[in-house]
């Protein structure tokens, strides 16, 4: 317990923050979290993943000539990267 | 921006047309393009003519440079933490023309680039170049092993790593999706309410005129809310960019 009177410690460790000889508690500033803001957030990470999902996979089956079994397969992992697209959205850095 | 013969015209305000004549005709020089000459020209104005007095005491415009300046210093240094400061001139220069491009196009007249995909897909294509080249150099051939979470077993590699390639690829799609979808959205919303306010206004005589007044409250409140969808869309994309290099940087 140090001498909370005048805010002594914390003043000090947030100068020492600000000049990144300490590092910060939390990471400052997220994303808005308006539920329209994160809904429309969710949608589009499921979307651009499936759509990038269904890109590749149509590419390698012209490439390779295996039509559609490549599609199929990368429509699974597409929609599956949107699942962890959104589950990253609300676990930011939960992986690491 | 009335309604052509009658009838809904949304997306006529999203076609390019050449300008300058004959010579933006043969080199293809659209309003899209000069708008976005136009916003690196006020970008550069408020910074150079915004601090060329260094007051102590800053003015209008001096302020209003310092404010966006350390608003973005801030979000990077938060984001990436103290060895991101070298990102800042990369994140506040796509903050910036993304703002502007925005808000700019809430003016009469005026087009907005950012309601293009071919625009705002060669920028997050920018991002994903920017933090992939970030990792590699940083990282080497260690960047890979960000496709493959550490302790996972090996039997589920072929399964993990093609949705963790996936989730990586999907990056700059959401992100050019995400700004060019707010953008029309809105765009498109402005203009069917701006469309309603003409045809009723002009339908029923005195009576069309009292009803033409709501769809024109409407609209007034979808300005209000466009401009802050501006702002908003733009801080996302930076904080995005920012949250995207602190992965680059530190790798997990």
């Amino acid at each position: 317990m140090g001498d909370e009177r005048d805010g002594f410690e914390r003043r000090l460790r947030e100068a020492r923050a600000r000049q990144g000889l300490d590092k910060p508690a939390g990471l400052s500033g997220g994303l808005p979290t308006g539920p329209w803001g994160v809904g429309f957030r969710a949608g589009v990470e499921v979307v651009s993943a499936l759509v990038v999902g269904i890109v590749i996979g149509l590419l390698l089956d012209r490439w390779l000539g295996t039509w559609p079994w490549l599609f199929l397969l990368f429509f699974v992992a597409g929609s599956a990267a949107g699942i962890l697209n959104v589950y990253r959205l609300f676990n930011p850095r939960a992986r690491r | 921006m009335a309604a052509e013969g009658k009838t809904m015209d949304a997306l006529s305000q999203f076609e390019l047309k050449p300008v300058l004549g004959i010579l933006g005709d043969s080199i293809g020089f659209t309003q899209s393009n000069a708008h976005m000459l136009l916003v690196v020209g006020l970008i550069t104005g408020l910074m150079m003519w915004g601090t060329r007095h260094r007051a102590v005491v800053p003015g209008r415009l001096q302020a209003m440079a310092e404010m966006s300046y350390e608003f973005i210093y801030g979000l990077v240094k938060g984001q990436v933490g103290q060895e991101g400061r070298r990102f800042f001139p990369f994140v506040f220069s796509l903050f910036m023309f993304i703002l502007f491009g925005n808000l700019l196009g809430l003016f009469p007249y005026a087009f907005t680039f950012t309601s293009h995909i071919v625009v705002t897909f060669a920028l997050a294509a920018i991002v994903f170049v920017v933090i992939t080249a970030v990792a590699l150099l940083i990282h080497g051939k260690h960047f890979f092993s960000y496709f493959f979470p550490e302790g996972a077993p090996k039997a589920l590699a072929p399964l993990i790593i093609p949705i963790e390639v996936i989730s990586y690829l999907s990056r700059p799609v959401s992100l050019a999706v995400r700004l060019f979808a707010n953008m029309v959205a809105g765009h498109v919303m402005l203009k069917v309410f701006a469309t309603f306010v003409v045809l009723i206004g002009g339908s029923a005589g005195a009576l069309g005129l009292l009803g033409a007044t709501l769809p024109l409250a409407v609209n007034v409140a979808l300005v209000g809310f466009e401009i802050l969808v501006a702002f908003l869309q733009a801080y996302v994309f930076a904080i995005l960019t920012s949250i995207y290099l602190h992965d680059a940087v530190h790798l997990h």
